[in-house]
């Protein structure tokens, strides 16, 4: 039985993207033809859609918003976890096994569960629909995650490190900045990697505390979804364009994304 | 392992993160356990009720059937994954430029956000404008996924493996890559035939990334509220209506703010307790190895 070991990752590849051509299809056509007539590539090649999208502020400013509020989650979550991170893979303290596994329960909380008293938290506090409140809201699981993930890759330096920065007379934080993080800036990629992961694909929290301001991307696909009928090809073309980012992240990272996970601590 | 020292002072290293963690996760959870005691009429009037609630969610048919469907398709979405995403896995290249399209191409999925998964899979399964949906009605199978259950249950499921295996497959390619090449050379020398390197070599050393993979798995699977409520809006009748559906239905919907909170401390607790007995489990078995 000697089949090309190529054919099933081959295989997989063009399953997976299949439904993302069928999405670019769609963007590039006219609703007309999309309803009308059924086509594997479009006719009548258009790039109205996208021309709305670039020209109506409601559109593009929802990517903006959305941009925003995943790079201060990020920024937030990666820059707290880490000294967390350092402290959980150093040092034994009261209770750290406890703390350890309660961040990681945050991870398993359902969103839907948390989305009313988010709101009404949110609202009380005046932060209400803006960027700064989505951010908070998604350190929720971020931050375990970076933790985790940091805590993986911090147990990999070994420890005579920090007793040689120590012992050459460098302060806690100078070593920390400066000698520290510079060794595990891999570590760093994929936990802010993951932290932008599930922040841009984060819609229940983002919509539930926005409104107009700060409203996400996905939001303004969801409601003109609903409201303007069957415009699928202006929906076609937001969604296509939401996978840039991602893609453009993937590919800057792409040499570490496997070791993310597999390094950190259960 | 690292040899861990005694300091107290490193719950100030800790503390940025329990603040901001406890201000997101601590004062909204209390406020959901305060409202699953409660009754309220509006007005910001509310009335002690015991546990009331939770009596009602544990005996109303509405939250077994949303519990039942929620573990029929999380078991089918891992029984589906897991073995697949290690069998692509290990059919990877191991080095060379097919690595990085391989991992780009594959992590794509994952990136997207899920309300828009869920649309591209509308508009990719659609009977009449849809690829999948064409392709099977064009077999002569009736396929529509907007009225028929088992096609609509058979879509989310089919959605869910597009999205979520690559996360399988890259955490066992991980888990490969770090087996040393003298653990191979060893049993080739013994003459070990592909399933016994298989099992006796790469699945005990896959087991930590395994555990990962279902432990991820199963919360986010146990979650899943965005792709399935954009896809089939929980329909046709409540066919695809899992429990975070069921939940947001209930508490944003309806607003019964009550039994909402009662439903979602039961679910979080359940969440909770299988990921503790798997983790254990899983741990006991490899401590007494």
């Amino acid at each position: 039985m000697k089949s090309p070991r190529w054919l099933v990752p081959t295989l997989y590849i063009i399953f997976l993207m299949l439904p993302i051509y069928w999405l670019i299809n769609m963007s590039f056509k006219t609703t007309n033809e999309i309803l009308g007539t059924f086509t594997l590539w479009p006719q009548e090649f258009t790039l109205e859609n996208y021309r709305k999208i670039f020209t109506d502020p409601t559109w593009y400013n929802g990517y903006i918003n959305s941009i925003l509020y995943v790079v201060m989650n990020t920024v937030i979550s990666v820059s707290v976890a880490l000294p967390a991170a350092y402290a959980f893979s150093r040092y034994k303290f009261m209770g750290d096994k406890h703390l350890f596994f309660w961040l990681l329960t945050n991870r398993m909380a359902p969103p839907a569960v948390f989305a009313l008293p988010f709101f009404q938290f949110y609202s009380a506090v005046g932060l209400f629909d803006t960027h700064i409140a989505v951010a908070l809201a998604h350190c929720l699981f971020n931050i375990p995650l970076a933790v985790w993930i940091l805590e993986g890759f911090m147990s990999g330096v070994p420890k005579e490190l920090d007793e040689t920065a120590y012992i050459d007379g460098y302060s806690f934080w100078r070593f920390f900045v400066r000698i520290f993080i510079p060794t595990i800036t891999a570590g760093i990629g994929v936990a802010a990697f993951f932290c932008f992961m599930f922040s841009w694909v984060e819609l229940l929290l983002a919509k539930t505390l926005t409104s107009v301001a700060a409203k996400p991307i996905a939001a303004t696909m969801t409601r003109t979804a609903s409201t303007s009928g069957y415009e699928l090809g202006l929906l076609a073309a937001a969604g296509t364009l939401t996978i840039i980012p991602g893609a453009f992240v993937i590919y800057f990272v792409r040499n570490y994304i496997a070791k993310g996970f597999a390094l950190g601590r259960v | 392992m690292i040899n861990r020292t005694h300091n107290e002072k490193a719950w100030l290293l800790v503390l940025p993160v329990v603040i901001l963690v406890a201000f997101n996760a601590v004062i909204p959870l209390m406020t959901v356990v305060n409202y699953s005691f409660q009754e309220t009429f509006g007005n910001n009037q509310f009335f002690w009720e015991g546990v009331k609630w939770y009596e009602q969610v544990l005996n109303s048919e509405r939250f077994h059937q949303a519990l039942g469907r929620q573990i029929f398709f999380t078991a089918t979405i891992l029984i589906i994954e897991i073995p697949l995403g290690i069998a692509i896995a290990l059919c990877m290249p191991k080095k060379g430029i097919g690595v990085s399209i391989c991992l780009v191409l594959m992590a794509l999925p994952l990136l997207i956000p899920w309300n828009v998964v869920g649309a591209m899979w509308n508009i990719f399964a659609l009977p009449d404008i849809g690829l999948l949906g064409r392709m099977i009605n064009g077999l002569g199978i009736d396929y529509n996924f907007t009225q028929q259950p088992i096609a609509a249950w058979l879509t989310v499921v089919l959605m869910d493996v597009w999205h979520w295996t690559s996360l399988v497959v890259l955490l066992c390619y991980a888990g490969l890559c770090a087996i040393p090449d003298a653990y191979y050379q060893a049993a080739r020398i013994d003459g070990a035939n592909r399933w016994q390197i298989f099992r006796f070599i790469q699945l005990p050393k896959l087991k930590r990334v395994l555990i990962i993979a279902v432990l991820l798995r199963f919360m986010d699977s146990f979650m899943i509220y965005t792709e399935p409520f954009v896809l089939t809006g929980g329909g046709p009748g409540n066919t695809t209506t899992f429990l975070s559906i069921d939940l947001a239905k209930i508490a944003l919907g309806q607003f019964d703010l009550g039994p909402a909170a009662a439903m979602s401390l039961i679910y979080f607790i359940m969440i909770l307790l299988f990921c503790w007995v798997f983790y254990t489990l899983m741990m006991r078995d490899e401590s007494e190895q």
